[in-house]
C-alpha cells in the first residue's frame, strides 16, 4: 500500500511539474508585454528596458523559471517595484491589482472551497441516493420521477437555475439574503445562508449526472452473480443492497466525482458570476481580461494542483474500495 | 423418487401411482408440478413446465439438460431467488415439510443459506471481489446465528475452510477471492454454502468453470461432505459423466419438462428417451472406444416462448416419424418405462417400450459407443 501511494504521488509530482513548465512558457508565448502595462503611456524604450532588467525578464528562461519555482517554495525578493519581500508561497506580483498574487489567492480560494465542497457533498448524496432508489424501484413512479428530475437537471443551465432561485428565495419570498461570502470561521450561519443557493444550484445540475450514472451502475451490479450469492446466503435486502451491491456500484461514481470536484475547485466561474461572489473562477477570468499574467499563471497552477490531487485521492479511494487494485 | 407424476395438463393427484422405490413423504425436498413463467416483452417464457421430483437426505439427484432446459430456473425457484414481479411460480415446493411457494419473502430468506444452500457455477463471479473470502463465509454464518460474535464466526469459517481442504485456512481467511486459484475458490464457495449445515444443497454446474483435474477433486469433496453432513444434494449439470460419478438419481429435462427420470443405473445403463441417447453419445466416454466419434444432437434447444407442439423434442428426434403424427400434436406424459428392473424408471416418449429398445440398440450400433 505504501508503494502504491508513493508511485501515485511521484506521478502526480511529474504532472504538476509539466503543468508548471507549460504555464510558464505560455506566459512568454502570449502576445503581451507585461512591462508595457506597468509604465503605460510615458514610456521610452530605455525605461522599458530598465524595467525589464528589474523584473528579470532579460534573464535566461531557465533561471526565470527557477526563480519562480524557488519563490513558491522559499519565497523571494521581488524588488521595490513589486512590493519587496514576497514570502512563500510566492506567486509573483500583480501590476493590475497592485498586490502579491498570493494575497489575492488567499482571499478568493476560501470562497471557491466554500462553494464547491458543501455543494459536492450535497450533489453526491442527492445523486447517488436518487440513483439507488430508482434502481431498486425500477419501473415504478419513483423511478420515473427520479429520471425526470435528472433529465431536467442535465438539460438546464446554471445561470438559469441560479436566476430562478435568486428570484424566488431572495427577491420574492425574501427568505435568504443576497448571496455573499462570509468566512465560515467568522459567522457560520451567515456563511451558509449566503452560499446555500449556490450549493443548491450546483447540486441540482451535478446530481442529475450522478443519479443516472449510479442508477445504471446499480442495475448492472444487481445482476451480478455475487449479488445473487448474497441473497442465496439469506442476507436481508438492506445488507444485500448496501453492503454487497452499493460498494461495487459506487466505484465508477468515485472516479467521476473526483474529476468533477477537482475541476470545480479550479473555479466555478458561472456559479460565482451568477451569484455575484468573487471566487477563484471569476478571479481567473478577470485576470485573463486584464492581461494579468502572474494571476493567470497562479490560477492555472492552482486548478492543476486540485485536479492532480483529486486524481491521487480517487486512486487511493479506488484501492480502498477494490482490493484488486492494490496489486497493480 | 416421486411416486406419481402429473401430466402437464391433467390433475396431478388422479393419476395411477407408479411403483415407488421409497416413500415420497420422507423426502426432504418435494417438488410437485412446478411451473415457472417469466413475462417478457417477447412473450411468456415457460422456463419450467410441470416438473416433479423429490430428494431425500443423503441422496443426490442429478438434473441434466442443455442450457435453457429449465434446470437452473428450477433450482432458483426452490431457493426463492426469482424476482416475484416478473415471475409466476405455481406448483408445490416443500423443503423440510415447509411449503416454499407463496411463502412471504422474509420467511423464505430465513430458510436460504440455513436449510437450503447453493453452490454456483463460476466461483470467481459468485464471490464478492471486494471482501475477503473468510468474511463472506463468516457473514453467511452470522446472518443465521445472530448471537455468534465475530470471533466465533471467524472460527467457524476457518474450520469450514479447513474441512473443504484449503491449506492454511487461518491465513486464507483474510485473502480475497482473486488470490485463490479456481479450485480453491470453489472449495471456499462450498465451505460458505455448508457453513450452516444445510439439509439441502443445490450445486449448479459446480465443476464447469474448473480444470478437469480439479473437477474430480471437487466432486469427491461433495461426496465426502454429503456422507458427513447427510444432506440432500441436487447436482445440476449438462454432463452425464458427472452424474454417473456422484448422483443416485437422474432427472433429464428438455424444454422445461422432465423427459426421463430414474436411478443412475437405470438411466445410464438403459436410457429410454432419444434425447438422453443423444446426451450420452455427445459425452466422451472414459471406458468406451477412444476412437468413437462424439455425436452432437442435431438442431438447437427449443425456444421456451414458442415451444414446438406435441413432444418438444420431435424436431430433433430421429425417431419422431415412427410415433406418427402424435409426436407433433400430443405432449407425451411421463410414464413407467417398463416392468421389473425398470420400476421407478419414467420416460415421456410416444414410442413403445419395444420400439425404444430396438431403436436404442440401433443407436448404439450407429454411434459405435458401448456404454
Amino acid at each position: 500500500m505504501a508503494r502504491f501511494l508513493l508511485k501515485r504521488l511521484f506521478s502526480a509530482t511529474l504532472t504538476l511539474f509539466a503543468v508548471s513548465v507549460l504555464t510558464f512558457l505560455m506566459f512568454f508565448a502570449l502576445p503581451r508585454d507585461p512591462v508595457s502595462s506597468i509604465c503605460s503611456k510615458n514610456c521610452n524604450p530605455e525605461r522599458l528596458e530598465r524595467v525589464r532588467d528589474d523584473l528579470g525578464l532579460n534573464d535566461p528562461l531557465i533561471s526565470q523559471y527557477a526563480g519562480y519555482m524557488k519563490g513558491i517554495v522559499t519565497g523571494r525578493d521581488l524588488g521595490s517595484a513589486q512590493g519587496g519581500r514576497c514570502d512563500a508561497p510566492c506567486l509573483g506580483w500583480s501590476y493590475v491589482t497592485n498586490e502579491a498574487v498570493s494575497d489575492t489567492i488567499a482571499r478568493v480560494l476560501p470562497v471557491t472551497l466554500s462553494i464547491v465542497i458543501p455543494a459536492a457533498i450535497l450533489w453526491l448524496l442527492l445523486g447517488v441516493g436518487l440513483g439507488m432508489v430508482s434502481a431498486l424501484r425500477r419501473g415504478t413512479w419513483l423511478d420515473r420521477l427520479a429520471i425526470g428530475f435528472s433529465l431536467t437537471g442535465a438539460s438546464l443551465q446554471l445561470y438559469f437555475v441560479g436566476a430562478v432561485l435568486l428570484l424566488v428565495f431572495v427577491y420574492n419570498l425574501r427568505l435568504l439574503p443576497v448571496p455573499s461570502y462570509t468566512s465560515l470561521f467568522d459567522n457560520p450561519a451567515k456563511w451558509a445562508s449566503g452560499l446555500v443557493l449556490a450549493w443548491v444550484a450546483l447540486a441540482f445540475l451535478f446530481s442529475a449526472i450522478y443519479a443516472r450514472l449510479s442508477r445504471a451502475q446499480m442495475l448492472e451490479t444487481l445482476s451480478e452473480d455475487f449479488v445473487r450469492t448474497a441473497r442465496a446466503k439469506g442476507l436481508a435486502k438492506p445488507t444485500v443492497y448496501g453492503r454487497h451491491a452499493l460498494r461495487a456500484a459506487i466505484t465508477p461514481v468515485v472516479t467521476i466525482a473526483g474529476l468533477d470536484v477537482g475541476g470545480a475547485l479550479g473555479g466555478t466561474v458561472i456559479t460565482e458570476t451568477t451569484f455575484g461572489i468573487q471566487g477563484l473562477g471569476r478571479t481567473a477570468v478577470d485576470a485573463v481580461r486584464s492581461g494579468d499574467l502572474p494571476t493567470i499563471m497562479a490560477t492555472v497552477l492552482i486548478a492543476a494542483v486540485f485536479v492532480v490531487l483529486a486524481n491521487v485521492l480517487v486512486d487511493l479511494l479506488y484501492a480502498a474500495i477494490d482490493p484488486r487494485v492494490r496489486l497493480r | 423418487m416421486d411416486s406419481s407424476e402429473p401430466s402437464p395438463s391433467g390433475d396431478p393427484d388422479d393419476r395411477p401411482a407408479v411403483p415407488a422405490q421409497r416413500s415420497d413423504q420422507d423426502a426432504y425436498l418435494r417438488v410437485r408440478d412446478l411451473r415457472v413463467r417469466f413475462d417478457t416483452e417477447d412473450g411468456v417464457v415457460r422456463a419450467v413446465d410441470g416438473v416433479s421430483f423429490a430428494v431425500e437426505r443423503g441422496r443426490t439427484l442429478g438434473i441434466v439438460g442443455e442450457s435453457g432446459s429449465g434446470k437452473s430456473v428450477t433450482s432458483l425457484a426452490i431457493l426463492g431467488l426469482h424476482d416475484p414481479k416478473r415471475t409466476t411460480i405455481t406448483g408445490g415446493i416443500s423443503v423440510g415439510g415447509r411449503q416454499v411457494v407463496g411463502l412471504p419473502d422474509e420467511e423464505v430468506r430465513r430458510l436460504r443459506g440455513r436449510d437450503m444452500a447453493m453452490i454456483f457455477q463460476d466461483p470467481l463471479s459468485a464471490l464478492h471481489p471486494y471482501y475477503t473470502v473468510g468474511r463472506q463465509i463468516a457473514e453467511a454464518y452470522r446472518v443465521h446465528h445472530p448471537k455468534a460474535n465475530r470471533r466465533e464466526a471467524r472460527q467457524r469459517a476457518v474450520d469450514m475452510l479447513d474441512r473443504v481442504g484449503i491449506p492454511q485456512p487461518a491465513r486464507r481467511f483474510d485473502q480475497y477471492p482473486h488470490e485463490f486459484s479456481g479450485g480453491m475458490r470453489q472449495r471456499a464457495m462450498i465451505a460458505m454454502s455448508l457453513v450452516n449445515d444445510p439439509a439441502l444443497l443445490i450445486a449448479d454446474e459446480p465443476t464447469t468453470a474448473l480444470d478437469v483435474t480439479v473437477q474430480a477433486q471437487i466432486l469427491d469433496l461433495l461426496a465426502d461432505l454429503q456422507a458427513e453432513f447427510h444432506s440432500a444434494i441436487i447436482l445440476i449439470t449438462h454432463d452425464l459423466g458427472v452424474v454417473g460419478q456422484v448422483a443416485d438419481d437422474v432427472l433429464v429435462m428438455y424444454g422445461g419438462r422432465a423427459v426421463e427420470r430414474g436411478s443412475v443405473e437405470q438411466v445410464l445403463r438403459a436410457p429410454q428417451h432419444p434425447y438422453t441417447w443423444g446426451l450420452l453419445s455427445s459425452v466422451p466416454s472414459l471406458h468406451g472406444d477412444a476412437d468413437a466419434d462424439l455425436v452432437p444432437i442435431p438442431g438447437n434447444p427449443p425456444s421456451l416462448i414458442n415451444l414446438p407442439p406435441g413432444c418438444a423434442f420431435h424436431p430433433r428426434c430421429r425417431y419422431a416419424d415412427r410415433a406418427g403424427s402424435r409426436s407433433r400434436t400430443e405432449v407425451p406424459e411421463l410414464r413407467p418405462a417398463g416392468e421389473g428392473d425398470s420400476a421407478g424408471h419414467l420416460v415421456a416418449c410416444h414410442l413403445s417400450a419395444e420400439e425404444r429398445a430396438t431403436f436404442y440398440a440401433e443407436d448404439i450400433a450407429r454411434v459405435g459407443v458401448a456404454r
